[in-house]
């Protein structure tokens, strides 16, 4: 390749290439953060464990026994599992995103790489939890005897959606975040909010007919649907128009949030 | 890492080329915790009404700064560049744009040859860490691969000198320790071009050696180097050409000495702005260094008086206030006179007046050094005017000329600054004595050549 050549206005076209060298960083800082994370703490990775089974007994409390919520013949903690896997995915990425930059702002100011590698990379991260949390539902599965679905082939595609969902967000706010600490406090909030929003201790059957398309605006509507529909199979169908509206979104979300980050990434160093 | 180089790229042959660069800061804008999206919101609510107060003219409340301003610099392949001024003036900024961590407003800059940039050892490294984590994980932030991290491993460490902690958390290894295996890892970068900033201003001075020698065999095997130092003497050791940025743009280029000379000349005449203390209503306005021949003065001999008159203002009258000055060279504190030491302090001040002190036949090898000043009161714990330095001077001169006759000398004389008169008595009987403290006389003065 031809001499590196740093100019104004324009966006080093390098870009896309630096990613690539400098993809062995994804798998750097993913490793990082997992090797600091249950640094000085007594059960370690059980903490991966302990967090969503506690959250689930609540859940089943609240909802499905004082709430008595409809089951559709699924045991009440696998429902809420299966809502719980995609949703507690995507409220931990977008947290992690969001801080990724801010709490790496000593690098930034003084190296250089593509900083989608950072944001990315927190997203990688959150991804070993899922798996962690994934095990343990096909644990819950086989205690409950409750076979899988043949729909469970389909399952991928909204684990990339899921992903996809979080990492447009995550860029999003990773990049609003350098700039607006306000999102340190907003955050939470959305994350807080959207635990009861977002059909995670209920089905979204619940819903009024009149209601469903407006609830389903929530991105992570369609996508716990559909997470139920392919692990518990067609007890819990599935509402079409909604995964329209979440794949369109998700759509959205990535390319925008990609846009944005790569558009703020070049003042990073200035405003961090 | 990839390869970013290709040799016959650059038409002009520059490893560097930058040409009419420009970054500015819009500051005034108030960018705090506290004050971050409302900021925004308010602007845009009351903006369609600011609009319609004042037109589309642009917000007063920000104002531009340009942290550089058309500054054009090439560098050769395989040249030693230093880059001195002031802080503020714009250094950092350079290197950040040639680093790519930040965008430049304007101009153009063609890098040709893979670089690094070490605006910071250790970079990346977590506390919570092991060493052995943390080499993988500075290493891949300083853009090296893992097999290459894995082919150097042991040479990082070895250099690094801290095998037996290898396992241990970096949070608790000593700053020197921490230091240690930071250098190492950024030593083992094999860039075509390194850009460095003040990277030696860190650890103890043995290990400060260690990474210059690192950097000066980096120089000498034919590498290209960008080098920001406040130290003239590292830099001038190391550089053989130097650009003086000042206020954003480009105030000198060429063969270090000169720069560093007119560089020198500036401070010093800066450094004529009074320092004061409106509490005791005393100012210090101005410092001059002068020749035992009375002239004013900024490069000395070895052996040389060095008079330092200090020019002062006192409004009210100040009792036994007690003076202190220090020269400083590149290992810190080399001599002092003081009155707390000594005890000789006037009886009082008042009015203008003059004190100077005469530090006879300096002992000092050719470096650069500062002059720092303080003045107590009479209590001796109350500062008047806090030590800062105040002037600048170089020792300037061929050791040949004091009998000197060491081979080694360029390496051996950064070990100190200050060389007292001494004798060697030798195992043939004979006696040789070694003086930096009288300036030679034109030749055939006894004093100065080895007696046999």
């Amino acid at each position: 390749m031809s001499e590196l050549v740093i100019e104004s206005g324009r966006i080093e076209r390098q870009y896309w290439r630096d990613l690539w060298r400098y993809r062995e960083l994804f798998f750097f800082f993913t490793w990082r953060d997992l090797l600091v994370r249950y640094k000085q703490t007594v059960v370690g990775v059980s903490w991966s464990l302990i967090r969503p089974l506690l959250m689930m007994t609540v859940l089943t409390v609240v909802f499905g026994k004082l709430g008595k919520m409809p089951a559709a013949g699924v045991p009440y903690p696998l429902l809420v599992f299966c809502g719980m896997l995609p949703w507690q995915f995507f409220a931990t990425a977008i947290s992690e995103c969001g801080n990724s930059l801010v709490m790496n702002s000593n690098m930034i100011s003084k190296v250089y790489f593509p900083r989608l590698v950072i944001t990315v990379s927190s997203v990688m991260t959150t991804l070993v939890d899922f798996v962690v949390s994934a095990l343990f539902l096909a644990v819950l599965m086989i205690y409950f005897h409750f076979p899988p679905h043949a729909t469970l082939l389909v399952l991928p595609i909204y684990v990339l959606l899921m992903l996809g969902a979080s990492l447009g967000v995550g860029l999003w706010i990773a990049a609003l975040m350098v700039e607006y600490r306000d999102f340190r406090f907003i955050v939470p909030f959305v994350v807080q909010f959207g635990l009861y929003v977002s059909p995670v201790g209920f089905q979204t059957s619940i819903v009024p007919a009149r209601f469903r398309l407006l609830y389903s605006l929530n991105p992570m509507v369609g996508i716990i649907d559909g997470f139920r529909w392919c692990i518990l199979g067609a007890a819990t169908p599935v509402y079409w128009p909604g995964v329209a509206i979440s794949v369109t979104e998700v759509v959205l979300f990535v390319a925008s949030g990609i846009w944005y980050f790569r558009k703020t990434e070049r003042t990073f160093a200035d405003v961090i | 890492m990839s390869t970013l180089n290709n040799p016959k790229a650059n038409k002009a042959g520059f490893a560097i080329s930058i040409e009419n660069l420009g970054k500015r800061y819009t500051i005034g804008r108030q960018r705090s915790a506290n004050d971050g999206m409302r900021h925004v919101l308010e602007t845009a609510v009351r903006a369609p009404f600011a609009r319609l107060r004042s037109g589309w003219q642009k917000k007063i409340d920000s104002v531009d700064f340009w942290a550089l301003k058309g500054v054009s610099i090439n560098i050769k392949h395989g040249e030693v560049v230093g880059i001195i001024g002031r802080n503020g003036a714009g250094k950092s900024t350079l290197l950040k744009i040639l680093s790519r961590i930040t965008v430049p407003t304007e101009g153009k800059i063609s890098i040709d040859g893979r670089i690094a940039s070490l605006l910071e050892v250790g970079t990346g490294f977590h506390p919570e860490l092991t060493g052995r984590e943390n080499v993988f994980l500075n290493g891949a932030i300083l853009g090296m691969s893992r097999a290459e991290i894995l082919a150097k491993f042991d040479e990082i460490v070895a250099f690094s000198e801290i095998e037996e902690f290898l396992d241990t958390p970096v949070k608790r290894y000593s700053s020197g320790m921490y230091v240690r295996l930071a250098f190492s890892v950024a030593a083992h970068l094999n860039p075509e071009i390194l850009i460095c900033d003040e990277v030696l201003a860190v650890g103890d001075v043995s290990f400060q050696k260690k990474c210059l020698a690192k950097i000066k065999s980096f120089a000498e095997s034919g590498k290209t180097v960008l080098f920001v130092s406040h130290n003239m003497d590292t830099i001038r050791n190391l550089c053989d050409r130097i650009v003086w940025i000042n206020a954003g743009h480009v105030q000198e280029d060429g063969p270090s000495e000169e720069v560093i000379e007119s560089y020198f000349n500036e401070l010093s005449k800066e450094l004529k702005v009074s320092r004061s203390n409106p509490t005791y209503g005393l100012a210090i306005e101005n410092v001059l260094l002068k020749n035992d021949r009375g002239e004013e003065c900024n490069q000395f001999q070895p052996g040389e008086d060095l008079v330092v008159e200090v020019s002062y203002n006192a409004q009210a009258r100040i009792e036994r206030a007690m003076l202190a000055l220090g020269v400083l060279g590149i290992n810190g504190a080399c001599f002092i006179s003081s009155m707390l030491l000594d005890g000789h302090c006037p009886e009082f001040l008042e009015g203008k007046g003059k004190i100077s002190c005469t530090f006879k036949s300096i002992p000092l090898l050719p470096q650069s050094y500062s002059v720092k000043l303080s003045i107590r009161a009479a209590n001796a714990s109350d500062m008047i005017i806090p030590y800062q330095e105040v002037a600048y001077f170089n020792v300037v001169g061929d050791l040949a000329d004091y009998g000197y006759k060491g081979e080694y000398e360029t390496y051996a004389a950064r070990s100190t600054s200050v060389v007292v008169p001494y004798e060697w008595q030798l195992p043939d009987g004979s006696t040789v004595p070694v003086s930096l403290s009288r300036v030679p006389q034109p030749v055939g003065s006894p004093d100065f050549t080895f007696k046999g």
